[in-house]
């Protein structure tokens, strides 16, 4: 693990993404202490371009303070990201990992419930659970844990099911170890990167999801997120580009920042691909 | 002497930067002349595959020949453009591998594939002209139904099928060369001997020049003309296959060849008394594919009896799929056997619950096959070796200071305890293998098939390893394995099994001497070498 | 198994899936605050006891949940989806009359996608590590970290805004009334802009797929052994490398398939283009619930649909499908 670290922190990439990571995180860590007044404050006159006087980055649609909104949205795709991966990845792991080590009926009908999940439009799914539950920041999150934990499953069960048949792990029954032991000292170790990789992966893309779903007017109401801000501003896209293009940097810079961290990950986890 | 068919002139072939070597051939010559079979024997990272590739200039991406020449008609390989070497692929110089399944296509039929190279030298324009001339070298290799095999794919022939197939492909245009590269690895014994056979009879029959590189020197004794022996990359030895086999003149030759077990038994029986372990009728069915296939249930184990005592090594012999390893995977209850008993200190272990199985779990042990999944790649050699003394919940102290006993034992310092697994080659990871198995004093070992994946010079210490170690601990000891020279060397007794039964059974003199099944006999006839290379 | 087999076996998962997709929107109606009644109340703009009751009495909402769900699935297997809150129509035919556009913009992009996706995918195989292979790791990277719709909403401000090169949305030009090769004509000029935006995404994982698998196979002893025939590079690459590494592409089309439909209905919202996808935002907006889950119901099937379609492809083109998976 420690010659992995060293790995993933001599490449720049990674590293980029994960000082981009950290100035984002920061940024929306301190958004109530920077703008305390909050986001949907109007400051000014509407649709004034970047630059305009105390305006960093312009006004939107209604005036307010663009920058505002963009540090305030940062707290929404990040705390939508991450807790909807860590519930994804709870139910993932778990269900996975029994599945893949003991087989039988539950692992058939595991197998069959990802099946179903890749098969039917996720996105289409997600929008039914949001609207018919009211959208809400939970709804949100717990739409989005919904429909991707079977993806986590999925690796972890093929995961356990191969560390599973390796003659180490055969070895350890031989031994006369319980299964509890085996799992967490044996098959949990090993099947450990492949699930940190995907855990990256998925924040990220889920905070494009948060994104789509609140573009769609299904976000929380209360709550100003990138996506809502570019939802909101579509119909001035036409006479003030930055009111849809900052927002939409701002979702694109921070799934990079996951993906090049990520990616990392997989580099510097993943021995076959060191070369 | 005839000119020679080939020369190799001080090749030297160079490994990518980052390699643990710079050259993994180093300035080797050889000649194969024309009408004789040229073996190139040596151990895993001899060079000797690479050197057969460089021929054909097919080698691996990042690895290059950086220098001397091949010399074929005058013209010297290395430096021929891709196009000049593409005419003579196939053509003249044509090539077989190790594993035949890898080597086919799998979505093309057999017929398209030989077709194809015929097309690609001769102006055949009538495709049926080519399935024909295909169809009919599909017969001279000795296979059945030529016609229909054409339309098959390669997943739906057998092993050594596959090979013919192969073989038939290569002499689709009559080269003049033929490398064979360990085309017989991949392969069960029975089928080795068969394929070996139509090599050797194809080469007198067309009077062509074959460089067969292997790793076994039994193939050696069988199939060559003349012999090289490689090691790191350079030649060490060359000579008339007489010479080189009857007298060695290199040490490194000679140990190569006293590594090769003879196929001739000399244990003793040990006195049958009460047996420590007896297996009665056991059977094992394993159920393969869906809702819609057939549901047959393949027996993998039927009726299987067997006893063993203390101190006595009982082999257990099979090709593949005789259900030998599921058999050793059913006592040792890696597997739930579905019929039959296990008696062990006077428990039926065959269907005991785990909770009181796990006891006596620590008294039967394993070796397992294949050095590099049977450690856990992120655990130290320390925590590997006493993991099980640490299930029993023995004082960590202790079981490590017992271990660097143990590890000393098996012929390794007490050092390699805070290493990892990686950092060990397939021999001494064996023997970390043995240790872990070892700590549990157990009574019986089940060892399926230690050192098929091991070099012969490692494979002879870890076999001695193991038979000392039995003395030594007077453990019982049920050794799997395909190799019955392996097997005549190390047991006292032996099983023979095929499709999941017990086709001979006997001490390994008698089973040796006078065979009773004519299977045995098959498999006997079938090891490569025997009666031609001398005893030592 | 041979390939009828597990072609019947396919058929099979997409029954029990269809028949999944329908039980899991009968539980998510109940998801919704409120039942039938009480939203259609609400919209009639009153509520007393009596209208409730006849109402529930008319939906069959005082029946148990069993009945219920017993009488939902006759419905569906008929094709009754419900009635639409809002249009008060069938919801079916609400859905029939969008889908046709929805899958000609769906089809366009798969096959841009597919096409663009194995050309870049060979290119950058073809020397791993190059300039070229460099510049489509980094574009692929991009485009997975583009939220889509925001992508269409830029190709929008530049092709049509402010280059005013193609039509930024609708399906046709309106009024304009062309007929027969010009009305083709105008609907393709304005698929161009939705459908690549659609097809970028996919194109990115088409390529990547395409370059693993085909480096993947390169390395195979099967492609040694084509060289050791003699046969040229091209015809290497073409029947050996080739062959092989499209065969995991077809499962991938079919999987991705859900995903296409997902990022249709963004990018159809920001095109305005008539289709499904504009249909759901529509019934988002409306709170129009049996319009969407039936929408829901309707993109689940074809999509399992295309799934079998993409099934006996692989079947087809694999023959080792026998061999079980």
């Amino acid at each position: 693990m420690r010659d992995s670290l060293r790995v993933f922190l001599s490449r720049p990439i990674p590293l980029v993404g994960l000082v981009i990571f950290a100035v984002i995180v920061a940024l929306a860590l301190l958004a109530p202490l920077l703008f305390a007044r909050g986001p949907f404050t109007i400051v000014g006159m509407p649709l004034l371009p970047p630059g305009a006087p105390g305006l960093l980055v312009g006004s939107d649609v209604l005036g307010r303070d663009m920058a505002v909104g963009l540090a305030y949205g940062a707290r929404i795709s990040l705390l939508v990201g991450i807790t909807s991966t860590l519930c994804a990845v709870g139910i993932g792991v778990l269900l996975g990992a029994v599945a893949g080590y003991y087989g039988g009926w539950l692992d058939d009908l595991l197998m069959r419930v990802t099946e179903f999940f890749q098969i039917i439009p996720s996105f289409v799914l997600l929008m039914v659970l949001v609207a018919f539950m009211q959208p809400s920041l939970s709804s949100t999150v717990i739409g989005i844990a919904l429909i991707t934990w079977p993806q986590v499953a999925r690796v972890v069960r093929g995961e356990f099911l191969s560390l599973r048949g390796r003659e180490f792990v055969q070895a350890a029954r031989t031994l006369g170890m319980g299964d509890v032991r085996i799992i967490f000292t044996q098959v949990l170790p090993n099947a450990l990167p492949p699930i940190i990789v995907v855990g990256s992966m998925m924040v990220g893309s889920a905070i494009l999801t948060e994104s789509a779903l609140s573009f769609l007017g299904l976000g929380d109401p209360n709550l100003l997120s990138w996506g809502s801000m570019i939802g909101g501003s579509r119909s001035a896209m036409w006479v003030a580009w930055w009111t849809t293009v900052l927002p939409g940097l701002a979702i694109m810079i921070t799934v990079l920042a996951l993906n090049f961290i990520g990616d990392g990950l997989n580099d510097a986890l993943n021995p076959r691909r060191r070369r | 002497m005839a000119e020679p068919l080939i020369s190799i002139r001080d090749l030297t072939v160079a490994l990518p930067p980052g390699a643990d070597r710079a050259h993994a051939v180093d300035g080797v010559s050889l000649t194969i002349n024309p009408n004789e079979i040229l073996c190139i024997v040596g151990e895993s990272g001899s060079g000797k595959s690479l050197t057969g590739h460089a021929v054909m200039g097919l080698l691996p991406r990042g690895v290059t020949a950086s220098g001397g020449q091949i010399l074929f008609e005058g013209a010297d390989l290395l430096r021929l453009p891709l196009s000049g070497i593409r005419k003579l692929r196939g053509r003249d110089i044509a090539m077989i591998f190790q594993d035949p399944m890898a080597a086919l296509n799998p979505v093309v039929t057999i017929g398209r594939q030989i077709t194809e190279q015929i097309r690609a030298h001769r102006a055949i324009s009538e495709k049926k002209e080519a399935l024909d001339l295909a169809g009919g070298l599909l017969a001279e290799m000795g296979l059945a139904d030529p016609k229909s095999l054409l339309k098959c794919f390669p997943h739906q022939l057998s092993g050594g099928q596959r090979q013919r197939v192969m073989i038939a492909m290569a002499l689709s245009l009559s080269p003049r060369l033929l490398i064979a590269d360990e085309p017989t690895t991949a392969l069960d014994v029975t089928t080795q001997a068969q394929i070996l056979k139509l090599i050797k009879r194809i080469q007198t029959e067309r009077a062509m020049s074959v460089l067969f590189i292997t790793h076994d020197f039994g193939v050696v004794a069988d199939m060559a003309d003349r012999v090289a022996v490689m090691r790191h990359g350079r030649v060490v030895e060359e000579g008339a296959a007489t010479e080189v086999l009857g007298n060695p003149k290199h040490s490194y030759t000679r140990a190569l060849i006293a590594a090769v077990p003879r196929g001739v038994s000399t244990l003793q029986p040990v006195a049958q008394d009460k047996p420590l372990l007896s297996v009665t009728d056991m059977s094992k069915k394993f159920r393969r594919g869906g809702i819609f296939s057939s549901a047959a249930a393949v027996k993998a184990v039927d009726k299987v009896s067997l006893t063993l005592n203390r101190g006595e090594t009982l082999g257990i012999v099979g090709e593949s799929g005789s259900g030998k390893s599921t058999l050793a995977r059913c006592v040792i209850r890696l597997l739930d056997p579905d019929e039959g008993a296990v008696l062990f200190d006077g428990a039926d272990i065959a269907r005991m619950k785990p909770r009181a199985l796990r006891p006596l779990r620590r008294r039967i042990q394993m070796v397992f096959q294949d050095p590099f999944s049977s450690l856990n790649p992120r655990q130290t050699v320390g925590e590997i070796v006493i993991a099980g003394p640490r299930a029993y919940g023995e004082d960590i102290r202790e079981a490590r200071a017992r271990a660097a006993d143990i590890l000393r034992l098996v012929g390794l310092n007490s050092e390699t305890m805070n290493r990892f697994p990686h950092e060990f080659s397939g021999g001494q990871r064996q023997r970390i293998g043995l240790a872990r198995a070892l700590m549990l004093k157990p009574d019986i070992l089940i060892a399926d098939e230690p050192v098929s994946a091991l070099d012969v010079t490692v494979q002879a210490q870890v076999l001695k390893l193991l038979d000392d170690v039995r003395q030594q601990m007077n453990l019982a000891m049920l050794f799997i394995t395909h190799d019955m020279r392996v097997a005549a060397q190390v047991c006292h007794r032996v099983m023979v099994m095929r499709h999941g039964q017990v086709v001979e059974s006997g001490p390994t003199r008698s089973v040796f001497a006078a065979p009773s099944s004519d299977y045995t006999r098959a498999l006997l006839a079938a090891i490569p070498g025997r009666g031609r290379l001398a005893a030592v | 198994m041979n390939r009828l087999s597990y072609i019947g076996a396919r058929l099979v998962k997409t029954v029990l899936i269809t028949v999944a997709v329908v039980l899991l929107s009968f539980f998510l109606v109940r998801l919704a605050p409120g039942d039938t009644a009480t939203v259609m109340a609400g919209q009639a703009g009153f509520a007393d006891e009596a209208f409730m009751k006849s109402l529930r009495a008319e939906y069959g909402l005082d029946q148990t949940l069993p009945v219920q769900l017993w009488k939902y699935l006759g419905a569906v297997a008929q094709g009754d989806l419900g009635i639409s809150f809002v249009r008060r129509q069938p919801v079916l035919g609400v859905i029939l009359e969008r889908l046709p556009n929805t899958l000609l913009l769906n089809a366009f992009a798969l096959l841009v996608a597919i096409a663009g996706g194995v050309v870049m995918g060979m290119m950058a195989a073809r020397r791993p590590g190059s300039a070229t292979d460099a510049a489509m790791t980094v574009l692929s990277m991009l485009f997975y970290a583009m939220p889509q719709f925001w992508l269409g909403m830029m190709a929008m401000l530049v092709f049509s805004v402010w280059l005013g090169w193609l039509p930024p949305f609708g399906l046709e030009t309106m009024g304009a009334d062309y007929t027969g090769i010009a009305r083709l004509g105008d609907i393709a000029q304005h698929m161009i802009l939705p459908g690549v935006t659609l097809a970028l995404y996919f194109m990115a994982s088409y390529a990547r797929l395409t370059r693993t698998a085909m480096i993947e196979v390169a390395d195979q002893d099967f492609v040694k052994t084509a060289r050791a025939k003699g046969i040229s590079e091209g015809q290497v690459a073409r029947r050996h490398i080739l062959r092989n590494a499209l065969v995991p592409l077809i499962t991938f089309a079919g999987l991705q398939s859900a995903i296409l439909v997902g990022g249709s209905v963004l990018v159809e919202n920001v095109f305005s283009w008539p289709g499904v996808g504009t249909l759901a935002y529509e019934a988002v907006t409306t709170r129009d619930n049996p319009l969407l889950l039936g929408i829901f119901i309707v993109t689940a099937v074809l999509v399992s649909l295309f799934n079998l379609v993409t099934d006996i492809a692989y079947s087809i083109a694999d023959p080792r499908v026998e061999l079980g998976r």
